[in-house]
């Protein structure tokens, strides 16, 4: 044999990652006309419904506002977060389960010198693109609303909101990778992903629950990052508490996507 | 669409003594779907340039093999080498080298014609300007330049599997897997195909194929193995299996519905063997036009007859006892 069939070039990572961008490209400019639209439109009727006229009817004590000197600044930062949980899981849920089983896309991408490692890899960095964009049109909408403490405070959100995409992205990737129908997804949705929406303090403090249900609320990735979205955007930063955040969402990733590579190499391997 | 020529000639001088080289080696080679084996280990060598054909029926575990030398299913056993090397490690580095039409389209539907080439070349590294020069000579290749900007849904099942070669060639492969490249297309297609084929394997591209079409066989494979049931169960040029397996004709004889079985034992002497199929009676034989004179001599007169050559089709009745194509 010769020495270009035994020892040929070992083909890197991100060489292979990056030679997924043209498909990731061509899917986004199918498809961001309507994310377009919801990004700016769903943090507007959010803040109208809930921070505006919801908040209109809540008798505020701003010390159980977590910092916050109106409804409507202490709910923003919460809205954020759980628009970053939604985007993240909405396209690792049906649009992974598409790839495997309708439109059979990561079949084709297997032929090929992409292992699904890099598959996994390059579909988490279009999802972060579009949870990126999406929190960033959601924060800035937000900010004409004069909630925020601080542009540093903005920043530091929305790469928080980078985060918690991922830690949900990954986790999600993960569970569509093993599922083997669509009717999971239902089950999760109303198990997983509402329950979290609505009790993991975006839009009250978590203090109001019951101690177990208090409790409960804060081992969800969620009220992490709320609390975290929260104490950044208001200037209220609780240093060691911020970093427990941060640790718990980036162990996630890390576990989420090795979980979703492993799974879906699995999956994939006929 | 020359291929980049691997060093995959023979070896003469001082390197006689190795092996020559092989793009696709396996050695009891097996695959198991948890209890159920698939390939029940099989021997397989493809050398350079040459057509290789996996013939079998339904559930043989053509596609099992197609997928583990594809390096995108790991074996549950035995030993395989593609274009030298290990797909359990070297994955990417084969498939870079190879393409694939597998059995069942795995175009992307939400891109059109073109875009599914240019989409997946890039998979393999090659640059966007180059891809597209590449696109468009694929097109006009398999004859879809005017189909260049439609929708993949909207092209006829010819058309996708046409497109489906022209993306499995889109790196210049040194070897092409071909899984039943042409199941459920008309006449014309088929041969279009075959066409194109053809000109890919003058140009030096190894091809791999399954089929269970004996014709296709017959006509693009120099050599194939029959498979059966996870098993290889004979091996060689079409030619020399028919000759091994099968006598030179056939007198394909038909009476009424139900009496084949019975007029068997009358004929059984014409011909040196008889096989029964539910709708007529084949007797092997060297010289087919003096089996069924003798037919006639002894007074049993078929609603239908025909003499013909002996096929494919034959040794695998032979060898499995029961026909090929369903
Ligand atoms: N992913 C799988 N999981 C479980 N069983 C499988 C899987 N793929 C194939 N099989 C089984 O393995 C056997 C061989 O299948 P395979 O697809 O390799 O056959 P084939 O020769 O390609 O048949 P066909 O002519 O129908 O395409 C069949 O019995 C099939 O049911
Ligand atoms: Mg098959």
């Amino acid at each position: 044999m010769s020495d270009v069939a035994t020892t040929p070039r070992r083909i890197g990572r991100l060489d292979l990652v990056g030679r997924q961008l043209d498909y990731w490209v061509t899917v986004y400019k199918r498809t961001w006309r309507g994310s377009a639209v919801s990004s700016f439109v769903m943090p507007l009727l959010y803040v109208t419904a809930m921070g505006v006229l919801l908040g209109g009817f809540i008798e505020q004590d701003p010390s159980t506002l977590e910092g916050a000197t109106t409804y409507l600044a202490f709910v923003a930062p919460g809205l954020v977060a759980a628009h970053a949980m939604q985007t993240a899981t909405g396209e690792t849920m049906w649009p992974v389960m598409a790839m495997i089983k309708w439109s059979r896309t990561y079949y084709a991408m297997t032929a090929t010198p992409l292992r699904p490692s890099d598959i996994v890899a390059a579909q988490l960095l279009f999802v972060t693109f579009r949870v990126a964009t999406a929190c960033g049109v959601f924060l800035l909408v937000l900010a004409a609303f004069g909630v925020f403490a601080s542009p540093g405070g903005l920043l530091l959100a929305w790469l928080a909101q980078i985060l918690i995409g991922l830690a949900f992205a990954t986790v999600f990737f993960a569970f569509s990778a093993i599922l083997k129908n669509e009717s999971g997804f239902a089950i999760v949705y109303r198990l997983v992903v509402i329950p979290q929406f609505l009790f993991s303090g975006a839009f009250f403090p978590i203090g109001n629950l019951p101690p177990t249900l208090e409790w409960l609320a804060r081992l969800t990735p969620l009220w992490h990052g709320v609390d975290l979205t929260r104490m950044l955007l208001l200037g209220t930063v609780d240093l060691p508490l911020a970093l427990v955040h941060v640790a718990y969402l980036g162990a996630l990733t890390v576990l989420g996507w090795w979980f979703a590579a492993s799974r879906l190499t699995k999956r994939l391997a006929l | 669409m020359s291929p980049s020529q691997p060093d995959t000639g023979v070896k003469t001088g001082q390197h006689a003594a190795e092996a020559p080289a092989l793009m696709v080696r396996a050695r009891e080679l097996r695959k198991a779907y948890g209890d159920f084996e698939a390939v029940r280990g099989i021997d397989v060598d493809v050398r350079p340039g040459e057509a290789f054909g996996f013939l079998g029926p339904n559930g043989a575990g053509k596609s099992s093999t197609m997928r583990m030398i594809a390096a995108v299913s790991p074996p549950s056993g035995g030993d395989l080498r593609v274009l030298g090397m290990d797909p359990a490690t070297q994955g990417p580095e084969i498939r870079s080298r190879i393409g694939v039409c597998p059995q069942e389209d795995t175009l992307d539907n939400e891109l059109n014609v073109r875009d599914n080439l240019v989409v997946y070349g890039r998979y393999f590294g090659i640059p966007r300007k180059e891809v597209a020069e590449r696109a468009d000579e694929l097109l006009s290749f398999v004859q879809l330049a005017d189909r260049a900007k439609a929708k993949v849904e909207d092209l006829s099942g010819g058309m996708k599997r046409r497109l489906t070669i022209a993306r499995s060639l889109v790196n210049r492969p040194d070897l092409l897997l071909l899984d039943e490249p042409t199941t459920g297309l008309d006449p014309q297609a088929r041969h279009l195909l075959w066409d194109r084929l053809f000109r890919l394997k003058q140009q030096g591209v190894t091809l791999v194929l399954t089929t269970h079409y004996m014709d296709e066989a017959e006509q693009l494979c120099d050599r194939l193995v029959v498979m059966d049931a996870g098993r290889i169960v004979a091996e060689g040029s079409p030619l020399e299996l028919i000759r091994e397996h099968s006598t030179r004709e056939v007198a394909e004889l038909r009476f009424g519905v139900g009496e084949h079985g019975a007029l068997a034992e009358k004929v059984a002497d014409l011909a040196e063997r008889v096989e029964v199929l539910p709708d007529r009676l084949l007797l092997y034989t060297s010289d087919g036009e003096e089996a069924l004179a003798r037919v006639h001599e002894r007074g049993l007169s078929p609603v239908a007859f025909l003499v013909r050559r002996s096929t494919l089709e034959d040794v695998f009745l032979r060898l499995t006892g029961r026909t090929l194509v369903d």
